[in-house]
């Protein structure tokens, strides 16, 4: 009867990136918990690991994350969820496009196609230091390549400019996008030039997660509910996405 | 040829259902959303004269039979809500807005904006368990909630509701501050105040330690509350606390409200909760040979 759960395993993936391993079954692709640091606070975070031994991954960007990625095994957290709308994985090719840590939520998507012809990888990160999943996502896809906006790894320049010469390669079914909003906002419109349906996970200041205090909607739809996957024809038609985000007191910042 | 239709205080509304404040309604788009799936009102999330960003996380418990919050009013201030009310206006359902301050001039400072902005109607925010100086701590005293009624009834024409605390043994005596004071409706009830602790933790669970329980947990008290406070007051009542079927609605009506709302619902059930609700009610209309819901309120008082 516990309502904590033990870290069993923790992972130094990249620089300040840090996976932890819990047991918490349950969940599709694409779906996040709230994680609860007792004492500093609870944030959204994907899912990197399903399964019986799940996992988060986390950069290390303020006080929270900081907190998470100093956790050691046998330390405890709390969990909840998993929460929100995954990806939707449809049959055909798919084109799995992550920038940083936005590679955490894509992995349970390998994790659940057992043809490594049919999902590729495109992972991006400002230099090699930053990059993840590399060899785990090798190990379940059968093309998997790598961008860096220094070139001190793989394709030099933007993760979405990788991708699209491979759309341009290659005939693919979907396109699953998680990174910045920056990242996604170009990403949209170079898949709509390959006429390649694409969806991508975003991300707002959360609250509750649960779909009542509405912190993080944008355009009215809940992040934590509706999203975090949203599919393209959704997304083209939220006034805030790429532009504008909403602070705790849900005023609004411009971007 | 059976009627949802309701009128509180000359705020007409399409159905009995609102979307209570607090649960998306902090921007215009959400609320229009939740008006556009078949609420019949929507209140705003409660606006202050500055912003805020209410407390750290956690702020919300999830549990078997509702949920234990600790938001701390959260919220742009009224200044900057004029954009998003602009944007909910558009939606096809009355918007209610919500208000909290700690004096009758600072409420009646903020009805006169609301009332600009295109309100069709304020709710006082008089019962928060969880912000210190507000809500609750002043929605307990008769006096000060008769007074700051009275200042917002000067200061706008459009109809005020002041939702109530049941973390009260003076509940009636509020209830009669607030007609005492020209209100035109009573919202009842806010969250109880609760709290959860974290065995393995050896602590609160929410920041703030202690916030206001909803949904099916507190239906027994909200139910008690609308029942006392009809046989008391004469305004309109307004019923809240664990709504999410029809049946829940049906009840807080023979209790005596002539309207409910519903907050937690929307998490445990979905968007779908208004229409689901008031399909339900045209359903029993149907069945028991009415044509409009208005005849069921307060049928268990007789």
């Amino acid at each position: 009867m516990n309502d904590l759960v033990r870290v069993e395993e923790v992972v130094r993936e990249g620089r300040g990136i840090t996976t932890l391993r819990f047991r918490h079954p349950g969940g599709v692709p694409g779906q996040f918990v709230m994680v609860w640091v007792p004492g500093v606070d609870e944030v959204p975070m994907s899912l990197s690991y399903q399964g019986e031994l799940a996992g988060i991954t986390v950069k290390n960007v303020g006080e929270a994350t900081a907190a998470l990625s100093a956790l050691r095994p046998g330390d405890r957290i709390g969990v909840r969820g998993p929460y929100g709308k995954g990806w939707g994985i449809p049959k055909g090719r798919i084109l799995c496009v992550g920038g940083g840590v936005g590679m955490a939520p894509l992995m349970p998507v390998l994790d659940a196609i057992d043809d490594p012809s049919s999902v590729d990888v495109a992972i991006g990160a400002r230099d090699g230091g930053e990059v993840i999943f590399l060899e785990r996502a090798r190990s379940r896809s059968s093309d998997v390549r790598v961008s860096t906006d220094d070139g001190s790894l793989g394709f030099h320049g933007t993760v979405v400019a990788l991708a699209a010469s491979m759309m341009k390669e290659k005939r693919y079914d979907m396109v699953l996008g998680c990174g910045p909003e920056i990242m996604l906002r170009y990403l949209l419109p170079a898949c709509k030039e390959a006429g390649v349906r694409c969806q991508v996970s975003l991300e707002r200041l959360m609250k509750c997660g649960s779909g009542l205090c509405g912190s993080c909607v944008i355009d009215g739809f809940r992040v934590c509910v509706e999203g975090p996957v949203f599919y393209d024809v959704q997304v083209e038609g939220m006034k805030e996405f790429g532009r504008c985000r909403r602070t705790a007191s849900g005023g609004i910042t411009r971007a | 040829m059976t009627s949802l239709h309701v009128s509180i205080a000359g705020l007409d509304l399409s159905n009995p259902t609102m979307l209570a404040s607090g649960v998306m309604d902090e921007t215009g788009a959400s609320m229009r959303r939740v008006a556009e799936l078949g609420a019949g009102a929507v209140v705003t999330k409660s606006i202050g004269r500055e912003a805020r960003d209410g407390y750290p996380n956690p702020t919300l418990v999830v549990l078997d039979h509702g949920y234990i919050n600790a938001m701390g009013l959260p919220g742009p201030g009224i200044d900057a809500f004029e954009e998003e009310m602009a944007e909910a206006v558009k939606g096809p359902a009355p918007v209610i807005g919500s208000l909290f301050a700690a004096t009758p001039d600072d409420f009646a400072f903020l009805a006169e904006r609301m009332q600009r902005y295109g309100a069709a109607a304020v709710e006082l925010n008089m019962s928060c368990p969880h912000a210190k100086g507000y809500g609750m701590e002043i929605g307990v005293d008769p006096d000060m909630v008769r007074d700051i009624v009275r200042e917002v009834k000067k200061a706008v024409t459009i109809p005020v509701l002041s939702k109530l605390t049941p973390n009260t043994h003076r509940l009636i005596d509020v209830g009669r501050a607030v007609q005492e004071g020209g209100g035109d409706a009573i919202v009842a009830v806010n969250t109880v105040k609760a709290m959860a602790i974290s065995v393995d933790a050896r602590r609160p669970v929410l920041y703030n330690r202690t916030g206001g329980l909803s949904g099916p947990a507190i239906k027994g008290i909200g139910l008690r509350c609308v029942y006392e406070l009809y046989e008391e007051v004469d305004i309109p009542i307004v019923g809240v606390g664990g709504i999410e079927s029809t049946r829940d609605a049906l009840e807080y009506m023979m209790a005596g409200a002539v309207a409910v709302q519903i907050g937690s619902g929307v998490g445990r059930r979905g968007l779908g909760v208004f229409r689901e609700v008031t399909h339900g009610m045209v359903d029993y209309l149907e069945k028991n040979g009415m044509t409009s819901i208005s005849e069921i309120v307060g049928v268990a008082h007789e």
